[in-house]
């Protein structure tokens, strides 16, 4: 199995979990996050100080998957959360050792 | 014979004036980091407890009692023995004992504008102490000499309700603590944005709503002068709010709601003193250029480099300066200025200013020095990182997470 992590713009959050759930995809941990990549960010200005703001708010999306899922995943992802623009994101595919259900006991695939 | 609408009317201007002191809490909270967002609030709540307390045992004579000299009060009043429900000297429509209380609001509001200067690194308890001070050998004084009988006052200066005696002083003040206190760690270096700009326009609400207690109430009766205080006070502050707007936007490229909230305390100090005494025509001038002068009173400070937090200099110093020049120009109801044909109101309201500045500067400088050097003004350099709010007061004020 493997932990899917996307880095999506905000306002594409419901996008690409409408998108997810359409896949089979049913489960997922969001968090708010600042970040930059090529994406320049913007100047505020208050009372004539300025300031230069690089940190720009982000989602990250985190799924657990069957490795055989990862690559439907991964395009569901893209799909759903990309404009076009610098900044859409990035998605990481990074290999899981294991997963447990903390109701049930229930391990590996079936507590996906 | 004490007047039902005047005491109904004067009391809600009391309540009002004193609504002033949250909405500056909330105005300066808004605009520092959220670490320090509880004790910049607490300054300004801790000065309604303080300010109170040393009122009524010696602050109220010292700046209301009978004249000294043309200097002080005396004692006669501590703890407002002989102030009662009975029309006192100052008005004889509305009780004494609600004359001290207005004139109790201004007292509070006052030290608590200050905080701006020294925003998120003074000690709490250095702050309680400076407040007490300061108040005692400041604003008492310069509260006598203008409006309690005193010299400034007697001379024929004219403040409707506190350009010099609130705003020139606090203003001032806020210079001398700013230079003696020192800059943040980090001032320049790192990015120090307004963490909640929300409380900061409700704050300057309130402040606006409150200040018609402020000007209106000085006419101490539900009149006619009360209304044309009510109207100036409207009409100044709306032309400040466009005017810095306008600045705003010439000079740094968009309009900003923190600019439209600082223009309205502009102008609201700006027609401080000039409130009953002008017409709607010079109000809408004394508004416009207030918030010119003051905007550019903060590019000023920028250059000049020191870490003045929240800008009480560029608005309260300036501002009131301007407001009290600008009574000496446009006076026309009640008393002449420039404009009206009468120069020599212009010198008064000149010698009282630069009188003020400098009383102000000095006395508080010396306060400042003997507190730097024996208890210590600023909060050690571990609290000032971990913040005021946790350091100060064991509080957070916000559980976001």
């Amino acid at each position: 199995m493997k932990k899917i992590e996307a880095i999506i713009k905000p306002f594409k959050l419901d996008a690409v979990k409408e998108a997810l759930n359409a896949a089979g995809v049913k489960g997922m941990t969001i968090t708010e996050v600042k970040g930059f990549g090529r994406q320049k960010g913007h100047k505020e200005i208050y009372r004539g100080a300025e300031y230069q703001v690089d940190f720009l708010p982000k989602i990250k999306i985190e799924v657990v998957v069957e490795s055989g899922m990862v690559d439907k995943v991964e395009e569901t992802i893209m799909q759903a959360a990309r404009t076009g623009k610098i900044g859409d994101g990035k998605i990481f595919t990074i290999p899981l050792d294991g997963v447990v259900r903390i109701r049930t006991g229930e391990s590996g695939n079936e507590a996906i | 014979m004490i007047s039902a609408g005047d005491t109904a009317w004067m009391l809600v201007a009391t309540a009002l004036v004193m609504f002033m002191t949250p909405g500056l809490a909330l105005f300066y909270g808004g605009l520092v980091r959220s670490k320090n967002v509880l004790g910049t609030m607490m300054q300004s709540i801790i000065s309604l407890g303080v300010v109170s307390v040393i009122w009524v045992c010696y602050g109220y004579s010292l700046s209301f009692g009978p004249d000294m000299g043309g200097i002080i009060g005396s004692l006669q009043w501590i703890g407002l023995s002989g102030v009662g429900t009975d029309p006192g000297p100052y008005s004889d429509k509305i009780p004494h004992l609600l004359f001290c209380a207005f004139q109790l609001m201004f007292a509070i509001i006052t030290p608590a504008l200050i905080t701006g200067a020294f925003a998120e690194r003074m000690k709490f308890s250095a702050f309680l102490v400076f407040t007490i001070l300061w108040s005692t050998f400041v604003y008492f004084p310069v509260c006598h000499w203008v409006w309690g009988g005193g010299w400034l006052g007697k001379l024929g200066t004219l403040d409707f309700a506190g350009g010099t005696v609130i705003h020139i002083n606090s203003g001032v003040a806020a210079l001398a603590a700013a230079l003696i206190i020192g800059k943040r760690k980090g001032y320049k270096q790192e990015p120090f944005y307004p963490h909640n700009l929300t409380i900061t326009v409700l704050g300057a609400s309130m402040l606006w709503f409150g200040w018609f207690g402020f000007n209106a109430g000085s006419a101490l009766a539900a009149n006619g002068t009360a209304a044309i205080a009510f109207f100036t006070t409207q009409i100044a502050t709306a032309m400040a709010v466009l005017a810095w707007t306008l600045a705003d936007k010439i000079f740094h490229g968009k309009p900003t709601t923190l600019g439209a909230a600082s223009g309205a305390v502009a102008g609201l100090v700006a027609i401080t003193p000039a409130a009953g005494f002008v017409g709607p025509l010079s109000a809408i001038m004394i508004g416009f250029v207030a918030g010119i002068v003051c905007f550019l009173a903060i590019m000023i400070k920028e250059k000049l480099g020191y870490d003045d937090s929240l800008d009480v200099v560029a608005v309260h110093g300036v501002g009131g300066l301007w407001g009290a020049l600008a009574t000496g120009l446009f006076a026309s109801v009640g008393a002449q200025g420039l404009f009206f044909g009468n120069p020599r109101q212009l010198a008064i309201q000149a010698l009282a200013a630069l009188t003020a500045i400098v009383f102000s500067f000095v006395v508080s400088s010396i306060i400042l020095l003997v507190l730097k050097k024996t208890i210590g003004l600023r909060v050690s350099e571990e609290d000032e990182l971990q913040g005021l709010d946790l350091s100060q007061h064991g509080e957070t004020g916000y559980y976001l997470w």
